[in-house]
């Protein structure tokens, strides 16, 4: 094991090729020593004694000649312990804030385990985030994995700092919570932002976070998720708490994945990535969850960033397929001043019909929930209507509408970066804006709860008609 | 073992290992490899090299370490024990895994697929001097309460019986019946081996003319599936693909449910298992579970597996179709399997076709699907297999590989549409692009069992939606305000239809299954109103007036407030729809009289 391999066969991208291996194991991880830097890499492809190793710092300034290589004897491993809150890590898992070593409970495995999915228990419990539209139409779940689907230069960061911030579980006293950050690609100024409101609203002592910033090896970044994920893992199903886990940006993740596959020359499939972007999306996000007779769970909320805004392009849609949903946010809601501008109809949660409704939030919320979103679906249509005739030749139900349209999206919609709305202040506000329809409309709530919740369409009016 | 039998690794590339030394390998056998013994299958045989595909994590394996022959292809077992059941892709018991490893899946872990400790009655169905054929049924057990397990004579196995035991408690392994064939003895016990990528043998194929009843109106009255049918269901992502599945799963009127989640989420399994438990089967009164299997491959679990897990189960269905039963296979997604199929093949550095996928993507395609129908069994009775295919096209665009190649080999596309879903219009199934080509084989059968003039209110109900979707271009440029009120009544008789008999709640618990019966009052009840606006309209009377007593929401709450077996409410409906526009007539004709006077 004590080895050492002087000099390198190939150099290719992020990828180095030693030969002559004795004894080399797959996904074992090796160290390269040039001068006196040390860099670490990870044995992705054996055939007979020739290794392919991804080499996490990149290879820039490595010769054929200047390298001594030693193998590790074991997959990547990272140290865990309750010591980790506060702590800054780089991506894959040493320390950079300057506290000195971890000293480690035990070593995991970055890679983890899937879970069986017969261990697993049906997330359930609703977590109130003070945010109108994602507590009362795409609820997030305790366990869920609930990406956001954002574009250049939306307030995805915002919308993060916002849920982290206002988070609340039904029925549970907050002291059991965790945070554990993962930053891929992203820039300096959004790790600081990040940091920075951690520690404004009082949390950074329960915060670990895993960077690895846009001027890091974009190698390295293939292993982040998975170090805040073997933390998040430790945290929930051994220390018995509830760790949400921001990934951000999933994107620059994809990219660096894509950057591997091509330098092994592997057939790619869709824009280039290659054909396992599915597996191993799925390989990170199944890691959220939560475990029969553990008390812990993991929530996800991934960022990712559409290239183009579009949605079909290969990383939000494959993490679409594998996520219970996703809230998308839009262009033309930011640029009219709408925060947090969530495109209301392509988001969803899969999770919520388990935790909403009666015992839950309230009776009412699963048809409020639905009546919105088929209301404000029409608005769309009148509006591609008014577009060709005028909104003066609407009809009077069509006005209706529009007007629903602008409350709901001012007033619903939007709220303040620092406002935080109780569930029943969000379904009270949501029936409120139904009663600008006339009752026939809900068509989608049974006639007892239109009874019980429809309040007096004038008095909804004389509210709401600044914003008509 | 001798080290003939073996070979040893000399290259890893995640999943796919390649094999070097001096032992013949066959193509598709078994194999077992490393020192952790973990299972994998021979995908390619070179004169220097064989190329082997692990079905689970490869990550510590070295070259030099030994991979170990079989000499039988990848098979799974069959016998009691198997319904109500969990299995992984290559059919080990994700609850004994649970017991070895814990709440994550380890590796390595070889074990028994079927429970060989349990007890089961056996009432043995012959007795000595009796001839059997491949196919015959020996023996009996009740697998659950609500399938009873015919024990089967394996494929390719005859002669006449020597020696059998006393009915009474028995292992699986127990050799139940000795028959004798010539010089040659078979032991026959309750559980049989067989290749999961062969498929097993039947006398002949029947047509088919009985559907496959869901309770889900828009497949069940526009897009019926036969028994022995396959559909696909492609969508993209939360368009209600695996809601659909699981609805089916639950209500669908086969009698064994293998459900294979392939390459997908862990929570879904978790609910099946969460659920089907407390669910009652509205035909015996027992658990969902007690005839279901479920096979489970995740989305993180190792990607041969996934790649084999749609065959295991199609192999299981197979098993109980030769019981005579009808069994139906819910695959999500199909995609995976194709992905997984992808995967490997990229790795094996096979020529792509389009997309990376490998150029035999519609040959595997049409194989799994041909699984499928109905069939006499080798022991003469009918049992039949139906697929149900979940497709998750790239982008939500139906024009790629997958979605179009599956097209070519099912013959029902329940299509769902993004849009619809944004609306919450579920399920999302599009009625202009979707379609089942069984209709006219399944026509008798509606008009003997639902009614006789059910097709003739399909087609009408069919036809409203094409004139809606016409009518809806013209409103798109000039608004409906302007329409004649003919046309103005199409698309209020096509919101009626819409809203009251194409959505349908899965989670309401009066609408998330509905009988045959109602549908086709539903669908009558929707037409009545219809023709009955319909000759006010002629008469002068602007579709508005009609549309403020609330008729039209009437019906649309009918699949709310009238019970499933309660037939008469629809005539009350009915009734009651027919004297309030029989008012607004007299009414009008009163003010057509004030004027004329
Ligand atoms: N018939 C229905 N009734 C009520 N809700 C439905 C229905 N069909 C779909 N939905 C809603 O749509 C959501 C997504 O459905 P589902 O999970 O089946 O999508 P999918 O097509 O399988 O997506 P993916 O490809 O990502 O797995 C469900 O969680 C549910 O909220
Ligand atoms: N004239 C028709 N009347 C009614 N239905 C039709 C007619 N022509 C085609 N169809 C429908 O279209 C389906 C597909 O037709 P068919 O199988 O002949 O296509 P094809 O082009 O031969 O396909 P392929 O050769 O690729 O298998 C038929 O099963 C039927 O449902
Ligand atoms: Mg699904």
């Amino acid at each position: 094991m004590n080895l050492e391999y002087v000099g390198l066969k190939e150099i290719s991208g992020p990828l180095v090729v030693l030969e002559g291996v004795k004894d080399p194991s797959f996904e074992e991880m090796v160290e390269i020593t040039i001068g006196n830097e040390k860099l670490l890499g990870r044995i992705i492809e054996i055939n007979g004694d020739i290794c392919v190793v991804q080499v996490f710092e990149g290879t820039s300034g490595i010769s054929l000649a200047n390298t001594r290589t030693k193998l590790l004897g074991k997959p990547l491993k990272i140290p865990l312990s309750k010591e980790i809150f506060g702590r800054v890590l780089d991506g894959v898992g040493r320390p950079l804030d300057g506290f000195g070593e971890i000293y480690p409970e035990k070593y995991r495995d970055v890679n983890g385990q899937p879970i069986n999915p017969v261990e697993r228990e049906y997330p359930r419990n609703y977590i109130q985030t003070g945010i109108s539209t994602i507590d009362c139409l795409t609820t997030l779940i305790r366990g869920q994995k609930l990406p956001v689907f954002s574009g250049n230069g939306l307030p995805h960061n915002q919308l993060a700092v916002q849920i982290v911030k206002q988070a609340k579980i039904a029925d549970e006293s907050n002291d059991n919570f965790a945070i554990v950050f993962a930053a891929m690609g992203v820039k300096h100024d959004v790790a600081d932002y990040f940091r920075n409101s951690f520690r404004s609203s009082g949390v950074l002592d329960r915060v670990v976070m895993f960077l690895n910033l846009a001027n890091d090896p974009v190698v390295e970044r293939i292993v982040t998720p998975r170090c805040a994920l073997t933390a998040a893992e430790y945290l929930a199903f051994e220390k018995e708490m509830h760790v949400l886990v921001i990934l951000t940006d999933m994107s620059s993740y994809a990219e660096a994945l894509r950057e591997i596959s091509s330098s092994k020359g592997e057939i790619p499939s869709r824009k280039g990535y290659p054909g396992y972007l599915y597996s191993d999306l799925a390989s990170i996000y199944e890691r959220a969850g939560m475990i029969k007779g553990r008390k812990g769970s993991i929530t996800q909320i991934p960022i990712l960033t559409m290239p183009n805004d579009d949605i079909t392009h290969p990383i939000p849609d494959l993490t679409g397929y594998i996520t219970e949903g996703q809230i998308v946010l839009d262009r033309g809601l930011a640029s009219r001043g709408v925060y947090p501008p969530i495109s209301v109809l392509p988001s969803l949660s899969r999770l919520m019909k388990d935790g909403i409704g009666e015992g839950y939030t309230r009776e009412d919320h699963p048809g409020l929930a639905n009546q919105l979103f088929a209301a404000y679906a029409r608005v769309q249509d009148v509006r591609a209507l008014a577009s060709v005739i005028g909104e003066d030749e609407l009809s009077d139900l069509d006005k209706k509408y529009m007007g629903f349209g602008r409350a709901f999206e001012s007033q619903f919609i939007s709220q303040e970066f620092g406002e935080e709305r109780d569930i029943m202040e969000t379904l009270d506000l949501g029936w409120l804006l139904l009663s600008l329809l006339p009752r026939e409309e809900l068509d989608r709530l049974s006639p007892e709860l239109v009874d019980k919740y429809y309040t007096d369409p004038e008095e909804s009016e004389s509210r709401f008609r600044r914003w008509m | 073992m001798g080290v003939t039998s073996q070979g040893t690794i000399y290259g890893i590339n995640g999943p796919v290992v390649r094999v070097r030394g001096n032992h013949p390998f066959q193509m598709m056998e078994m194999v077992l490899v490393g020192n952790e013994r973990l299972i994998g299958e021979v995908i390619r045989v070179l004169e220097d090299e064989t190329i082997v595909q692990v079905y689970e994590n490869t990550t510590g394996l070295k070259p030099g370490e030994p991979v170990i022959s079989t000499g039988r292809p990848l098979t799974v077992k069959l016998g009691p024990g198997i319904i109500g059941n969990i299995f992984d892709g290559i059919e080990r018991p994700l609850t004994s895994i649970a017991e070895k490893t814990g709440p994550f899946i380890g590796r390595g872990t070889v074990m028994e697929n079927l429970d060989a400790e349990k007890l089961w009655d056996v009432k043995v169905l012959v007795r000595s001097g009796y001839e059997l054929k491949p196919g015959t049924v020996i023996a009996e057990v009740r697998e659950t309460p609500s399938v009873v397990h015919r024990v089967m004579v394996p494929p390719g196995i005859g002669g006449v019986v020597d020696e059998v035991v006393k009915d009474g408690s028995y292992p699986i392994t127990q050799a139940i019946v000795r028959i004798r064939n010539g010089k040659v003895i078979h032991d026959l016990a309750m559980v049989q081996e067989w290749p999961v990528r062969t498929p097993r043998p039947y006398k002949r194929r029947l047509s088919m003319n009985e559907p496959l009843i869901t309770g889900q109106r828009v497949i069940d009255s526009l897009f019926p599936i036969a028994k022995g049918g396959t559909a696909a269901i492609p969508g993209g992502f939360g368009t209600g693909k695996t809601l659909t599945q699981h609805q089916l799963a639950k209500w669908s009127n086969a009698d064994i449910i293998v459900y294979v989640g392939c390459g997908e989420r862990g929570n879904e399994i978790t609910q099946v298992l969460e659920d089907f438990p407390n669910l009652i089967d509205p035909r015996n009164n027992r658990p969902l579970m007690e005839r279901t299997v479920i096979i489970a491959n995740t989305s993180n679990m190792p990607v041969a597996a996934r790649e084999a897990s749609i065959y295991t189960g199609i192999t299981l269905a197979e098993y109980y179709r030769d019981m005579g039963y009808h069994v139906a296979v819910m695959a999500d997604s199909t995609s995976r399997w194709a992905e997984a199929l992808r995967e490997i093949s990229g790795r094996l550095e096979e020529m792509p076709a389009e997309e990376g996928f490998p150029a035999y993507l519609p040959s595997r395609l049409s194989e799994f699907y041909e699984r499928a129908g109905m069939v006499e069994t080798l022991n003469d009775s009918t049992g039949s297999i139906s697929i149900i295919g979940a497709v998750s096209p790239q982008g939500g665009d139906f024009s790629e590989p997958v979605t179009q190649n599956t097209k070519r080999f099912i013959r029902c596309f329940w299509a769902l549409d993004k849009s619809l879903a944004y609306t919450r219009h579920y399920p999302a199934i599009n009625w202009m692009d979707s379609y089942s080509e069984y209709t006219e084989e399944l026509k008798d059968w509606y008009i003997q069992n639902a009614a006789p003039d059910f097709m003739e209110k399909r087609e009408r109900i069919s036809r409203i939606l094409q004139e809606e979707s016409k009518l809806l271009e013209i409103v798109k440029l000039i608004g409906s305000d302007i329409l004649p009120n003919e046309q103005k009544l199409v698309l209020e008789s096509a919101r009626v239809i819409r809203q009251g008999f194409l959505q349908q709640n899965a989670y309401h618990e009066q609408d998330t299954y509905v009988p045959i019966i109602k549908q086709y009052h539903m669908m009558k009840s929707v037409l009545n109103l219809h023709d009955r606006a319909a000759k006010l309209v002629a008469k002068g009377i602007p579709v508005s007036v009609i549309k403020r007593t609330g008729v039209f929401e009437e019906v649309i709450k009918a699949k709310y407030t009238t019970s499933s077996d309660d037939m008469e409410a629809f005539e009350t409906l009915d009734s009651g729809i027919d004297s309030i526009l029989a008012g607004i007539e007299e009414g009008y004709r009163g003010t057509e009289r004030r004027r004329h006077a």
